[in-house]
């Protein structure tokens, strides 16, 4: 059974590549784990056995790369919520619009040619 | 003899919950979607179940991916109100239904389904808006238990939507063989269309969930038969979702009344719909 090749889906290879980099994500639920990683983000991702590239896109907030590297929107979600950023705030990052273009685009039915 | 009284197929947005729990309901951006919902949330006040069954999936708060089961069930006598990573919900905690539980595991392993038992969980924001969308003031406790009923929807392979169905008409036997005289109602949560990741997010696609909609009540075995791929493709990436659906209406008769339904774009980045079927209502012969 082939996947459609013209649209994001989370496979088993994808979160094997992301395995350890949700791993932290999840762990950012718990307070305590959030103020450690704001303390020293490098060292809590280090920490979680993140890959190089994982980290750099975590520090610099590449959320494209995040997927790229494996990331499953739910897990790179928690570190969104971390920075006060929205899910309408991603959907404008990986669409090429601005938080409040993307919210627009919803309102007016969504993206319905995509 | 146990009975399945009702089904409601609702979207489980997270945002939905935080409109009610910040009460927010009547701005402009909610009013029209909470608006939807009252006829059904009337219906349903004067038809309280004893246990709701809830078909969701764990958004990365009481399950990671060490694990990933693709059904599975609670057994527990409560489950705790997940902290998803910003507090838990101002609602109750959920208290389970373990009678139910068992006699649903055994059944359905004997009938071909080897659900994932779990003893311990955290329900999120999957199951308890759901909940909300049904009792938007429960005070200090739900109007019913629950049993939860996951479904791995995150990470491809999900089951496929035929699986789901077929899950769906066994639970129906499982709960014909129950005798405590139980009345239960089936929740079937998520979707409709959405993608949250990647270049396609924001997508939403009317026409389909219109026929999906339709098709829940009158033509289940069309719905059954898309593929995953026809599903991810038509519905996006999250609106496979959409098969956790086919589980309620397995679950229930092959003929069902609507008694409302309602849909809305957008709900944060989903188009959310809702649809509440009675169960009991004359068969054809």
């Amino acid at each position: 059974m082939s996947e459609p090749t013209d649209t994001y889906v989370f496979d088993g290879e994808t979160s094997r590549r992301g395995y350890r980099m949700n791993k932290m994500f999840m762990s950012l639920r718990d307070a305590p784990a959030r103020e450690r990683f704001r303390g020293d983000e490098q060292a809590y991702c280090e920490e979680f056995g993140l890959s190089p590239e994982q980290r750099k896109a975590v520090v610099e907030r590449d959320w494209q790369a995040m997927l790229d590297l494996g990331g499953s929107i739910f897990y790179v979600y928690k570190l969104a919520m971390i920075d006060g950023k929205s899910m309408q705030y991603l959907g404008g990052v990986f669409t090429g619009m601005t938080e409040e273009e993307f919210v627009a685009a919803l309102r007016r039915g969504g993206r319905v040619d995509g | 003899m146990a009975e399945v009284m009702w089904g409601l197929a609702t979207s489980h947005v997270p945002s939905i919950g935080a409109a009610m729990d910040r009460d927010k309901t009547q701005d402009p951006y909610w009013k029209p979607l909470f608006d939807g919902y009252q006829p059904a949330r009337e219906w349903m006040a004067e038809h309280t179940p004893d246990v709701a069954l809830i078909v969701y999936n764990d958004h990365a708060n009481g399950v990671d991916l060490d694990i990933v089961p693709t059904f599975a069930i609670g057994t527990a006598e409560r489950y705790r109100v997940a902290d998803e990573g910003f507090g838990r919900r101002p609602v109750p905690d959920v208290v389970g239904s373990p009678e139910l539980s068992l006699h649903l595991v055994r059944s359905l392993v004997d009938d071909g389904f080897d659900l994932t038992v779990f003893q311990e969980l955290d329900v999120d924001h999957g199951l308890t808006v759901p909940l909300s969308i049904y009792c938007p003031d429960p005070g200090d406790a739900w109007p019913c238990a629950v049993v939860p009923l996951l479904v791995n929807v995150i990470q491809y392979p999900q089951p496929t939507a035929a699986r789901c169905y077929a899950l769906g008409q066994a639970i129906r036997r499982a709960i014909a063989t129950f005798a405590p005289d139980v009345k239960i109602a089936i929740f079937g949560t998520g979707g409709m269309s959405h993608q949250l990741a990647g270049a396609r997010a924001g997508y939403i696609n009317p026409i389909f969930d219109k026929w999906f909609l339709e098709a829940i009540e009158s033509d289940p075995q069309a719905l059954a038969a898309l593929t995953r791929e026809d599903l991810i493709r038509q519905a996006g990436s999250e609106g496979i979702e959409l098969i956790m659906w086919l589980i309620m209406r397995g679950a229930m008769n092959t003929t069902i009344r609507r008694v409302h339904s309602t849909y809305h774009v957008p709900a944060s980045n989903t188009a959310a719909a809702l649809a509440l079927f009675d169960n009991r209502v004359p068969q054809p012969v």
